[in-house]
């Protein structure tokens, strides 16, 4: 138990401190660096919780793909992170205040929290009693079946992305040169080659 | 592990075929040749939307599920899935001549309006808090491109990224409630929730449920622009090239209202203390902004805009008089009285759009509500139409808008709404300001040059249909309010 406190509180206090640090490195290469430390911690807490599909999920998709991404992002576009953060200091009070009243909001919604007693009986797809099967062997289960309708959905959702983002970007060059094989098989000699007669000694 | 039952796919066959029909045409934009691609795609489209409409009607008897109980189709479903439908046709159908003035009539347009239109049918079918937000982003997703579709005109890209941040905040209060609401309660489908909550008014609400409901209906009334989560609206509307903003105005609005009143009369019934207030309160500020705000605007579209932020706060007193509690009949009452308005609204809308489609000089489109000075000479059929249209959506009597606003305000009396009611009318009376305006402008001031001719065989048909429908709905209103009052019926029982 002691040694499970101690993990939480490590990797908590870790992904806490990488937040922290990504907002406040000065380099934007480092922000995105501390950005994947604290990915990792996260998905060490999900993994805490019980929850490694989670944990897997955050690592692969987020450590693996977004973060890399930023990383293209930072490194392509130049942007001066030290004049987007000029006004910092100026903004601090006010998105303090905000953000700590956002806070009491939480504590009034999270101290209200009792679940419906009914709760436990309506779950739409419970977990196996036991601990027999692993999260991810549950999920895999209902994903395909169950949930069949919301899976095929999500695919269209990624056409509808794929091709939004063609139509926004692509655009037809202008002065490509391509080979027109069919052309160039259909050319005949009457049509590009002249026989002039030319008389002896007059010249061109 | 149990041997599960395969879902019944005759149910969701309209959106299968219309999901299939997508990538057909995608690939027949692919392979066919650059310069007919666009036209032939457009007119193979709306020909499937058209035909999704029949197979909609065909497959409905009663209320039926599948899918696990996250997808269902009832009368209610088929009257708005056809509304959807038949004004994403038409958006198509206005859209060629203004894409092809502006240089952007591309093949991949009509194939995202199919795509948004699939979106939205699944909005309406959903009976489920996944398949309710997997709908919405699948539609957004669609408008968010075609927002921006005219890419080199900065304006349309600023009206595209502006609605997608602010539509990503919406999916974020949303999923937010979503999350709430589950976590409350244990379930995500309709049917364990109306159950959860059945008799639940009684004995206290979890708080967070509350909460949860309040952050759903803030997504949603941002999906409908009404107000507070209007801003984005005029905006938007203003910049994205004017056949999108036809769509906007109409087809994505009628969905959203859907799903409104499926999950508030469905899982939230018999919560209808909690919701009911923020619905009032929603409904009655849209009213009056969209009254006020519009007085001042020079351009057409942002008039439009302001006007169906008002024209969303009426519908809206449908939905607060369905959330009277204890009478089903005066709840359906409001229900019902929206539907009708929701269809009448459409057909104002597409009318409206057509003609600020036709307002042309030299190859050019113009938005400025100036621009109609004098065309009451210039253009009598033209001016004919835009003043059936403005004076139904200033609701004179006997043209369609006034009924339309008649049965919202009936429910809303039966459900003892008094302040509603008056508030609606005056603000009504406010909004005829601006719309006669524009009569006005059309036939008294001075005549400037004449628009562009001639008018193609698609938009007159698109005008003569719609006012046709508006001018003589009141000697027939029989059919509509029937199958209105068939769908309310298969939703209350």
């Amino acid at each position: 138990m002691i040694v499970q406190a101690l993990a939480f509180y490590l990797f908590a206090i870790m992904t806490v401190a990488a937040a922290v640090m990504v907002v406040s490195a000065r380099n934007p290469v480092h922000s995105v660096l501390f950005l994947i430390l604290a990915f990792f911690n996260s998905a060490a807490l999900f993994v805490l919780l019980g929850a490694e599909f989670l944990a897997m999920i955050l690592v692969v998709v987020y450590v693996g793909a977004v973060a890399v991404l930023f990383m293209f992002v930072v490194m392509m576009l130049d942007i001066s992170f030290a004049e987007l953060r000029e006004g910092f200091l100026q903004y601090l009070p006010l998105g303090g205040i905000i953000g700590l009243i956002l806070l009491l909001e939480l504590a009034i919604v999270l101290g209200g929290f009792v679940f419906s007693p009914e709760a436990s009986e309506h779950f739409a797809a419970p977990i196996p009693k036991g601990g027999a099967v692993s999260n991810t062997e549950a999920l895999g289960e209902i994903i395909y079946t169950n949930y069949v309708y919301f899976f095929e959905a999500a695919g269209m959702i990624l056409l509808v992305a794929m091709i939004g983002a063609i139509v926004l970007t692509h655009r037809t060059r202008s002065g490509v040169h391509k080979q027109r094989i069919s052309d160039q098989i259909n050319r005949r000699p009457e049509d590009t080659v002249e026989v002039k007669d030319v008389p002896t000694g007059s010249g061109i | 592990m149990t041997q599960l039952a395969f879902p019944d796919l005759t149910l969701a066959l309209p959106e299968i075929f219309l999901a299939a029909a997508a990538m057909v045409l995608l690939m027949l934009g692919v392979f066919s040749r650059e310069s007919a691609a666009a036209r032939t795609v457009s007119y193979a489209s709306i020909l499937v939307l058209l035909f999704t409409i029949v197979m909609v009607g065909l497959v409905t008897d009663g209320r039926a599920v599948t899918f696990g109980g996250t997808f269902i189709v009832d009368t209610f479903a088929v009257y708005m899935k056809a509304l959807v439908l038949l004004s994403a046709a038409a958006a198509i159908l206005m859209s060629r001549e203004y894409l092809e003035t502006n240089k952007i009539f591309r093949f991949e347009f009509p194939v995202l309006v199919v795509l948004a239109a699939l979106g939205m049918l699944m909005m309406i079918s959903a009976n489920d808090l996944i398949a309710l937000y997997l709908g919405i982003e699948l539609q957004s997703l669609s408008l968010y491109v075609i927002a921006s579709f005219q890419r080199d005109s900065s304006r349309s890209a600023e009206a595209g990224l502006k609605y997608f941040v602010l539509g990503a905040l919406a999916s974020g209060l949303l999923l937010y409630g979503m999350s709430l609401v589950y976590g409350f309660s244990g379930s995500t489908g309709f049917d364990a929730l109306a159950k959860l909550f059945h008799g639940d008014a009684e004995h206290g609400v979890p708080l967070g449920v509350t909460i949860g409901i309040v952050f759903i209906i803030a997504g949603l009334a941002f999906k409908v622009s009404a107000v507070p989560f209007h801003m984005w609206t005029p905006d938007v509307y203003e910049g994205a090239p004017t056949p999108v903003t036809a769509l906007f105005a109409v087809a994505p609005k009628i969905a959203a209202m859907a799903l409104f009143i499926r999950i508030m009369v469905g899982p939230f019934g018999d919560l209808s203390d909690q919701w009911q207030q923020v619905i009032i309160f929603i409904s009655v500020a849209s009213m009056l902004l969209g009254a006020f705000a519009a007085i001042n605007q020079t351009n057409i579209k942002r008039l439009m805009a302001y006007s169906s932020i008002g024209n969303m706060g009426y519908a809206l007193i449908g939905l607060a008089a369905a959330g009277h509690s204890g009478d089903a009949e005066i709840s359906a009452s409001g229900v019902e009285g929206m539907l009708v308005y929701l269809a009448i609204y459409m057909f104002m809308n597409i009318g409206t759009f057509a003609c600020i489609l036709l307002m042309r000089r030299q190859g050019r489109h113009v938005e400025d509500i100036s621009a109609l000075a004098g065309l009451g000479k210039s253009n009598p059929a033209l001016a004919l139409a835009l003043g059936i249209f403005m004076f139904s959506m200033a609701g004179i009597p006997p043209l369609a808008g006034f009924l339309g606003k008649l049965y919202v305000f009936q429910a809303a009396i039966r459900a003892e709404l008094f302040t509603l009611a008056i508030i609606g009318v005056l603000a009504s009376v406010v909004a005829a300001f601006y719309y006669l305006r524009i009569v006005k402008i059309m036939y008294f001031d001075a005549p400037e040059e004449e628009f562009d001719g001639p008018v193609s065989f698609e938009m007159k048909s698109i005008l003569v249909v719609s006012s046709i429908f508006i001018l003589f709905f009141i000697l027939l209103p029989v059919p509509l309010l029937d199958s209105a009052a068939a769908a309310t019926a298969s939703l209350f029982n």
